[in-house]
């Protein structure tokens, strides 16, 4: 033992670096001290793996609230809310039918909080694919799918496709009657190319429809396979599909140069506010190697940094905001309504009418005329449709804002017009007067397949927006009059499938007029 | 190793493709095949070689005083069975629009799901139905009989016993 303090106590070392081990724990969290300062958060965002998907700062445009409204964070929000009510709802649910039904009865009525968490788990599934529908439209609207973003837009399409396979296979889990009858729906849609093969009598050659149905169902029938491989679906395969193509979408939507901007953004958005932090107030302290071996140019050359602001705290606040909203949203749907559950599913005897959640609705209008068409070649053609916009649509005027474009509002405006008179007027038209086989009854199926009042429709608005193409000499002004017009079929068809369908697929004016049975 | 470059190139030009570089892509593409031979035999795993789906033939007693035209469903079953003067015969019960159970009408059969319409031989009358409704097989004799709903047979084939 020594009484010099020069001479190192192993000890008293040992009894101070225990005493400060939690500070230092904490402050070896930050990789770059406390973000404190605008120039450490601006480190801290750089070196933080989860930050790090945010650029350092953000482009003033970027934050107003026209400019997104949120919806992208909305969507991954509402992701994170299913994701953490789906794991709990986990605990319990147990993927075997009728004991499915059971387990979904008792996360109601004996799990503490359970109807609660499934009643948040159902809203917030809806709001993502309300938030995805709009955050295309969004992205639509503004032109922000243009270069360099093409191909982001399909990553997005990507996601859309997920999220509504991700709903479809949820609402089978709970075995009940609407469970049943729509796996069965969804496993023949699956099978309806079958319509095609079965008019050229190639099904015994080349059952597409049936070797798809068989892999959705592992079975020839409604089962056990078929719930287990909808559960692996749902809480495993989608998820991870989901999850990466989110991490790509986000790392795209940050190294493709941030939100589309209109060119005139800096007149647009004013001087600074007084108070920002100007960015280059001294010299820069990185040596730049990777900038020249890498071939190519960033977004942000030729740009200059200014117009933006510390993504932190500025970006994080919106989207912690936004967040704080998706929560809120789902938390007050929970309490005010609670998930549906119908009786266990009877094979022998479907619901009446059996209605399929209404996001669906309008595909269920189009299937009710012919089960290809409306469940495969729509979905396709609007797929493909919606895949190709940025790949035809090469213009530059109006990127960044609502309606750009040649035609702009006006354009939209008439094309909504257009597209609600001519979907509901088709409609009437089926709904008053019957289809092609009610008039002649031996009409080849190929023939119904092939023109029904869907694929009517989508030839009426593929040739309005070819009218506007060449009206305005514009491909964008054609773009923006097809998806206009598709989104507006879409609300019209869902509407009707929702609010006008009786029992039988009959047409009533209100619920009340239903007969009883 | 790379050749003496004979005209001067940027450094940031791609070299001109050397043996061992070929060789490399080669053994990366043989990788690449194998793994995708390899995937392909996973993809045989969802569909299973036998289904686990219950026996599609069943045994009926028909009632002796079932009426002409009046149907009689086994429980459990989606087929209507009738007798009438030609013979005994099974209507599927199964819409061969999207797989929903029709529903016996006055003057045929309906569709819950999607509002197709069936005559009483199960032709299509109205809706979005592709086929008429299948009849199924029927062997047997006096009030007991045996039905395939595997085996689909021309409408009008009515089992005379």
């Amino acid at each position: 033992m020594s009484t010099n303090p020069e001479t190192k106590s192993g000890l008293r070392e040992f009894a101070e670096n225990l005493r400060l081990a939690p500070r230092r724990v904490f402050e070896t969290m930050f990789r770059s001290g406390k973000p404190s300062t605008d120039r450490s958060r601006s480190t801290f965002v750089f070196g933080n793996v989860f930050l790090h998907l945010h650029t350092v700062r953000t482009h003033r445009w970027s934050l107003r609230w026209s400019t997104t409204w949120g919806l992208g964070i909305l969507c991954g929000a509402s992701f994170l809310i299913t994701l953490v009510t789906g794991v709990l709802l986990m605990f319990y649910y147990k993927p075997y039918p009728d004991v499915a039904y059971r387990s979904i009865k008792d996360i109601h009525f004996i799990v503490p909080t359970g109807q609660f968490i499934r009643n948040i788990h159902r809203w917030a599934a809806n709001l993502m694919v309300i938030g995805v529908f709009l955050h295309m439209a969004r992205v639509f609207y503004t032109a922000a799918y243009r270069k360099p973003r093409e191909f982001n837009w399909l990553i997005g399409l990507g996601l859309f496709i997920v999220t509504l396979a991700l709903s479809f296979t949820g609402y089978l889990l709970p075995w009940d009657q609407l469970a049943y009858w729509a796996i069965t729906i969804g496993a023949n849609i699956a099978q309806s190319p079958r319509e095609i093969t079965d008019a050229l009598n190639l099904t015994d050659k080349f059952d597409i429809g049936g070797i798809q149905r068989q892999l959705l169902l592992g079975s020839d029938v409604v089962g056990e396979e078929a719930l287990i491989r909808f559960y692996l679906l749902h809480v495993m395969i989608l998820p991870l599909g989901l999850a990466l193509l989110m991490a790509v979408h986000f790392w795209r939507v940050r190294k493709d140069g941030g939100l589309a901007k209109p060119a005139d953004v800096d007149q647009r958005l004013g001087p600074q506010p007084g108070n920002t932090y100007p960015v280059f107030t001294e010299a820069p302290q990185k040596t730049y190697q990777l900038a020249a071996v890498v071939k190519g140019r960033t977004p942000a050359v030729g740009n200059g940094p200014e117009n933006t602001v510390p993504s932190m705290p500025h970006l994080f606040y919106a989207e912690l905001g936004v967040f704080m909203l998706t929560i809120l949203i789902c938390l007050g749907l929970a309490i005010w309504m609670d998930a549906p559950l119908k009786e266990l599913a009877n094979p022998g005897v479907p619901e009446n009418p059996a209605k399929a959640p209404w996001y669906f609705l309008g595909l269920q209008e189009c299937v009710s005329f012919s089960a290809f068409m409306g469940g495969i070649g729509i979905p396709m053609i609007v797929l493909i449709g919606l895949g190709l916009i940025p790949y035809l649509e090469r213009e530059t005027e109006g990127t960044g804002q609502w309606f750009g474009g040649p035609g702009g509002g006006r354009l939209v405006a008439g094309s909504a017009v257009f597209g609600l008179v001519m979907a509901t007027g088709l409609e009437a038209v089926a709904i008053r007067f019957g289809w092609l086989r009610e008039w002649y009854p031996h009409i080849p199926q190929l023939v119904i397949t092939a023109i029904n009042p869907g694929s009517i429709l989508a030839a009426i608005y593929a040739l309005y927006s070819l009218m506007m193409v060449k009206k305005f000499d514009s491909v964008r002004a054609g773009a923006l009059a097809l998806f206009t017009c598709f989104l507006c079929g879409y609300i019209v068809l869902t509407i009707i499938g929702t609010h006008f369908r009786g029992p039988n697929w009959h047409f009533y004016w209100s619920p009340a007029d239903w007969p009883y049975h | 190793m790379t050749t003496q470059a004979t005209t001067k190139r940027s450094r940031l030009d791609p070299e001109p493709i050397s043996r061992r570089d070929f060789l490399g892509m080669g053994s990366l593409w043989a990788a690449a095949a194998a793994l995708g031979v390899a995937m392909l035999g996973m993809s045989r795993l969802p569909r299973a070689a036998v289904l686990s789906s219950p026996s599609k033939k069943f045994r009926v007693n028909l009632p002796e005083s079932l009426p002409e035209g009046q149907a009689f469903v086994p429980p459990g079953r989606s087929v209507a069975l009738y007798r009438d003067a030609d013979g005994v015969y099974a209507v599927s019960l199964v819409c061969t629009h999207l797989g929903c159970i029709v529903k016996n009408s006055s003057d045929g059969f309906e569709c819950p799901c999607h509002g197709s319409q069936f005559t009483a031989d199960g032709t299509v009358r109205k809706g979005p139905a592709p086929r008429a409704l299948a009849w199924h097989k029927v062997t047997g004799s006096g009030g007991n009989y045996v039905v395939d709903e595997g085996a689909t047979v021309p409408a009008g084939t009515k089992l005379n016993a």
